[in-house]
This record gives structure tokens, C-alpha cells and sequence, in this order.
């Protein structure tokens, strides 16, 4: 769990597509008069899908759609452990490495990503493409070992997997640049 | 032998995700039958059925409805527990991941029963791709008069949303599942006052698993008795579990309740015995939080009984020889892995998800993982064991809610039942490093 928040210039004046503006409405309206502030962990995960991470401007953008103080926000940002407080790769694999997982050599694929990539766990590949964070059980234990990238559980990894994967994802990036 | 299922009875059919092949199969019958019925004979049914909560703790469906708080004028809810993370359990996904109206039927009929007009799934923020498989189903629902105004010409009215959260295994907590769904932090709430009286935003509310949520159109459909008649004793009907670990055949099961623990791992109906033909070391039978077993108390208990699949026979022993079903998370240990690694693992989990509000729970997990930690790294001292025992029991009790006994427990069994291996790791710190405790077949016997 981040504690600290972050500025980032690059995010002064964010604001969501009029697509995403209508998702927000229709969430905002899921919950009575008054209460709309229960959507606020969704939103966040908006802000971060949309802008990379969760800096004190996104944030705020956030309050200013929610009309509460920055500060509602702040603070639950910093407590759920799916937001990223400061800047990240653009693929970032989440690795569960609890007990379950362990079982079944999740830190042996740990250890196979850090060395493949030149990176210790929090940290970010030289290319900025890949970040790797350990995070606790995904609710995925029959099928470990395995991560979270973006929405999606890679499950039943091993170091081909990983490879290929990986390899796929720097020609993704390449033919987007 | 072949076990009954009732869950899962359809999972494989083609589609089944769907309303049309849902519809086809027998599906939202109940909610014909419960609009028919009064609120009162709903809760009733579900009393007798004997359905015990699934999310881990047990307590029985229908007496925690009674409960429930009616004041004039004032909206009731009814939450849906999803978030699921109790490591070792990962059932509640495989429901809804692949027959989502049954949530959703189970919503209507329990909302109905409850007097509920809006009710909230709350899922755990990882699960995002079935928020969205859920989402398809319920606008299917609406679309066919099941949801919205006036269901199927009743009159009744409700809504029904999904609210993901954003990893916190403290949300699974449910006066902390309240605050998160309040758009807060998820720290949970001192009780009393229960949710039944005061819940989410001040008002009457029900927080219920989604597999016992999933279980009540069935048993409106049968009726209570019947599924009472399936299981033993007080552990009535079905249950999903989630087997892990280093078994051949890792995957969700329904069992019904009942079966002996020897049939479930080793059957290849289930778990299919353990992988690559090594012998079976420990148990954890209902998720991480609930106490290990050794070898010789898991398939039979320490008075010799087959030990069985139910709330009763894994507790029995209490917590000297048995376990819990809890919410039915089962990690099987093989001869290579490590107790203290293990136990680290788990501490450090209850450490990162500790919220931090109750000194016990916030310095005590962070105190074990360290403990836990030197010992596992050859750094550990004889009087750590001691000290591990002494900070869980100060922990345990001593929380505003759960989480601080959750995490006291993992470690205070493993100590009961293993402290030789630690012995070994602290005394033995080299060949610890090198190898696995050779002498873990020893158990000392277990008097009854």
C-alpha cells in the first residue's frame, strides 16, 4: 500500500472523453441521492485505466466529478492496493505471491521475471514498458502460479509463458509507437 | 460415489452464461414461486433448509435475515458479498464467471424476502472482467422483466448493481464491505450496532456470500426440508470447494456435504490425490485464516473417526486437533514444502492487509512477519517460537473485527502442530537453507 501522493504536470487540466463522462453519470446513479460518492473506486480505476496512474491531478480531477473534497479522494486512494501512486510501466504484472501460490513455485517465476527483466519487485524495465509488483492473493490458487495485467489473470505461468508473453507485448508497444 | 450437485448441476451447458440457455434450464423458476409467496414464508424456508452462511464464518441464512431491521419508511439493503480473497478460495468466481444469472436470481428471490427495492454486489476490484459478466446478465434480467419496475406483474420493485472495490481483503469484512460501498476506506465498523439495524448509510442491511445467495433459489424451489435432506446433521446441502496446493486435479467442486476428507483428495472425482506422487504433509481445509493440520489428523480425527466433509467434523478437536470448513478454501501441503515458509507467507499477507486501526492486529502482524521472517532466514532464536505464541494470543480477541483472530490462528497451529520444524530451522539454519525438515513424518499423537 503507497501512503504518499504525487504531482504530475503532465496530468494539469485531465479530463475523461464524453464517453467516459457518460459511464461516470451512469454510475453516479446507481446510488441514491446524495450517496453518488460510493462511486469513487470505480472512477479511480477509470482515472488510472485512462491516464497511467493516480496523481494528485487525476485525483482531484475525481473530486471536482464527484463535487467532494480532495482530500475523500486522497484518502481512499491510498488505501485500496490496486492504485498506482506514482508512475508505472505500461504493462504492469501484479504476481500474487501468497501462500497458495507458493505452493505451486510462484517465487521461482518471480525470480525468472526480475532476472529477465533487470528489475527488482516495484520497480520499472530501462524501456518503461514493464513494471512488476507482488501483491497478495488474487483468488486464482488452483491455477498458480500466476499475475494480473490490466483486467486480465494470466494463470498456469512457466518461463515459456512468461517469455512469450513478454515477447508479445514489446511488439504490441513497438507497432503502437 | 457420484456426489449430488446442485450449484454446479448445469455448469456445463453450452451457453448456460446466457439468459435464453439459463431460462431453458429451469432458470429464475424461483422467483415465479417466491413472488407468489409472502416475504415471511420465504425466511421461513430458508430457516429450515438449515443453509449455513458460505462466506466462511457459517452462521445460519435465515436466522441472520430475521434479523433484519423493518422500520417504517426506511429503505433495506441487501449486499452481496464478492469479495472474495481469502487465500485458498476462489469459488464465488467460478460462479459467477460462468453462470451469473444464478446470482442474479439468488438477488431477486433474497431481496424479495428482505424487502430490499436496490441491492449491490460488491466484488473484489481484480475481478473486473466478470463486473462485466455480470453487468450482461443483470441488463439481460431487466430486458426480461425480471429486474426494474413491477417484476412479472408483482408490483415489487428492484434494482440491482454492481460495485467493484480496489484490493483490500478487509472489504471481505462486512461492516468494512459497508464503508467501502460508502465510497470510504475499508476500515470496519465497531459493533454493535449489527448492519441488520444499522448498515449501509445508516439503514437495515443484509451481507450474504454469493454462493449462499446463489443457494436460496434452490431451496425455494425444493423447499427448506428437502434440502435439509441433503448432508448430515446441521451441515446441510451442498458446498463449493476451491482445492489448491499440490494436488493432481486443482479446480472447484461441489461436494455434498458429508463426503469423508479421504474421499475428497484422493478421488479422482476431486482433487485426484497428491501431485507427482508425493505424500501429503498438511491440510488447510476453509482458507488460510482457519488452523493447519498435519498428516495424521486429516483424514481421520484425533479419536479416530473418519474425519468428513462438514462444519462438525473438521471442527472436531476444536482447535487442539480440528480445523473449519470456513469458506471452503482447501490447500493440500506436500512432503516438499516448508511449514515455516508457509506460515511466513500467510503472516506477511495478514500484515499487508491489516487496516491498521486496532493497535493489536497493526503491530502484531507486522511483529509475526519479522519473527517469522529471521526464522526462516536462519537468523531465528529458540525463544521466537515462544514469542510468536505469545503475540497471536495477544492479538486474537483483542480487534475490532476478525481479521486480528484470522491472522493469530495460521500461526499459533502451525507452532501447535509443527514447532519441531521450527526447532529445526532455528537450531539447524545451514541445512534448513538447504533442504526440507526430514523428520515431519513424526508426528506426536494427539489425545481426543
Amino acid at each position: 500500500m503507497e501512503s504518499s501522493i504525487k504531482n504530475n504536470p503532465a496530468h494539469v487540466g485531465c479530463t475523461f472523453s464524453a464517453d467516459r463522462l457518460t459511464e461516470v453519470d451512469r454510475l453516479m446513479k446507481q446510488y441514491p441521492e446524495g450517496k453518488h460518492k460510493s462511486a469513487i473506486l470505480r472512477i479511480l480505476h477509470m482515472g488510472q485505466k485512462d491516464f497511467g496512474w493516480l496523481s494528485v491531478e487525476v485525483m482531484d480531477y475525481v473530486a471536482s466529478l464527484l463535487n467532494i473534497q480532495p482530500i475523500e479522494v486522497y484518502e481512499v486512494a491510498t488505501f485500496y492496493s490496486m492504485y498506482h501512486l506514482k508512475p508505472v510501466g505500461k504493462y504492469v504484472f501484479e504476481f500474487c505471491q501468497t501462500g497458495p501460490c507458493c505452493t505451486r513455485g510462484a517465487e521461482k517465476t518471480i525470480d525468472y521475471i526480475k532476472n529477465k527483466l533487470n528489475i527488482e519487485v516495484g520497480g520499472t524495465s530501462a524501456d518503461g514498458l514493464f513494471t512488476l509488483k507482488t501483491v497478495e492473493c488474487l483468488g486464482a490458487c488452483g491455477y498458480a502460479p500466476m499475475m494480473q495485467v490490466g483486467d486480465v489473470f494470466f494463470e498456469h505461468l512457466n518461463e515459456e509463458k512468461i517469455d512469450t508473453l513478454i515477447e508479445n507485448w514489446r511488439k504490441e508497444a513497438a507497432s503502437k509507437n | 460415489m457420484a456426489g449430488k450437485k446442485i450449484l454446479l448441476a448445469n455448469d456445463h451447458v453450452e451457453g448456460i452464461r446466457y439468459y435464453d440457455a439459463y431460462r431453458k434450464h429451469g432458470g429464475y423458476t424461483s422467483v415465479e414461486k417466491a413472488l407468489k409467496m409472502t416475504s415471511d414464508d420465504i425466511v421461513e424456508e430458508v430457516k429450515k433448509s438449515g443453509l449455513r452462511g458460505r462466506g466462511g464464518a457459517g452462521f445460519p441464512t435465515g436466522m441472520k435475515w430475521s434479523f433484519l431491521a423493518k422500520p417504517e419508511g426506511v429503505p433495506r439493503y441487501l449486499l452481496c458479498n464478492a469479495d472474495e480473497s481469502e487465500p485458498g478460495t476462489f469459488k464465488d468466481r467460478y460462479l459467477m464467471e460462468y453462470m451469473p444469472h444464478s446470482l442474479v436470481e439468488g438477488m431477486i428471490v433474497s431481496s424479495f424476502a428482505l424487502g430490499a427495492n436496490t441491492s449491490y454486489i460488491y466484488i473484489r476490484g481484480e475481478y473486473m472482467w466478470i463486473v462485466s459478466i455480470l453487468e450482461e446478465a443483470i441488463a439481460e434480467a431487466y430486458k426480461n422483466g425480471w429486474l426494474g419496475k413491477n417484476i412479472q406483474g408483482s408490483g415489487y420493485d428492484l434494482d440491482l448493481y454492481v460495485t467493484p472495490g480496489a484490493g483490500a481483503y478487509i472489504c471481505g469484512e462486512e461492516t468494512a464491505l459497508i464503508e467501502s460501498l460508502e465510497g470510504k476506506r475499508g476500515n470496519p465498523r465497531m459493533k454493535p450496532p449489527f448492519p441488520a439495524i444499522k448498515g449501509l448509510w445508516g439503514c437495515p442491511t443484509v451481507v450474504n456470500n454469493v454462493e449462499t445467495i446463489a443457494t436460496v433459489p434452490h431451496i425455494i424451489n425444493m423447499g427448506g426440508d428437502a434440502y435439509a435432506g441433503i448432508g448430515v446433521g446441521r451441515s446441510t446441502g451442498t458446498k463449493l470447494i476451491s482445492a489448491c496446493g499440490n494436488i493432481r486435479k486443482p479446480g472447484v467442486y461441489e461436494i455434498e456435504m458429508g463426503i469423508s476428507v479421504e474421499e475428497f483428495i484422493y478421488s479422482d472425482e476431486y482433487c485426484g490425490g497428491i501431485a507427482d506422487g508425493k505424500k501429503l504433509k498438511a491440510m488447510i481445509a476453509g482458507g488460510s485464516s482457519v488452523p493447519i493440520l498435519p498428516h495424521n489428523l486429516i483424514t481421520k480425527t484425533a479419536a479416530g473417526e473418519p474425519r468428513l466433509m462438514t462444519y462438525e467434523s473438521l471442527a472436531d478437536g476444536g482447535f487442539i486437533s480440528g480445523t473449519m470448513l470456513g469458506s471452503g478454501g482447501f490447500i493440500i501441503y506436500d512432503e516438499d514444502q516448508c511449514i515455516v515458509h508457509n506460515t511466513y507467507t500467510l503472516a506477511r499477507f495478514y500484515h499487508h492487509e491489516s487496516c491498521g486501526q486496532c493497535s493489536p492486529c497493526r503491530e502484531g502482524t507486522g511483529w509475526m512477519e519479522k519473527v517469522l521472517h529471521r526464522i526462516e532466514n536462519g537468523h531465528g532464536k529458540m525463544s521466537d517460537i515462544d514469542l510468536l505464541v505469545d503475540v497471536a494470543k495477544k492479538i486474537e480477541g483483542n480487534t475490532i473485527c476478525p481479521l486480528g483472530d484470522a491472522a493469530a490462528w495460521p500461526v499459533a497451529a502451525a507452532i501447535r502442530h509443527f514447532r519441531d520444524e521450527f526447532e529445526w530451522h532455528i537450531q539447524e539454519p545451514e541445512a534448513a537453507q538447504r533442504g526440507n525438515y526430514p523428520h515431519w513424518e513424526n508426528r506426536p499423537e494427539v489425545v481426543a
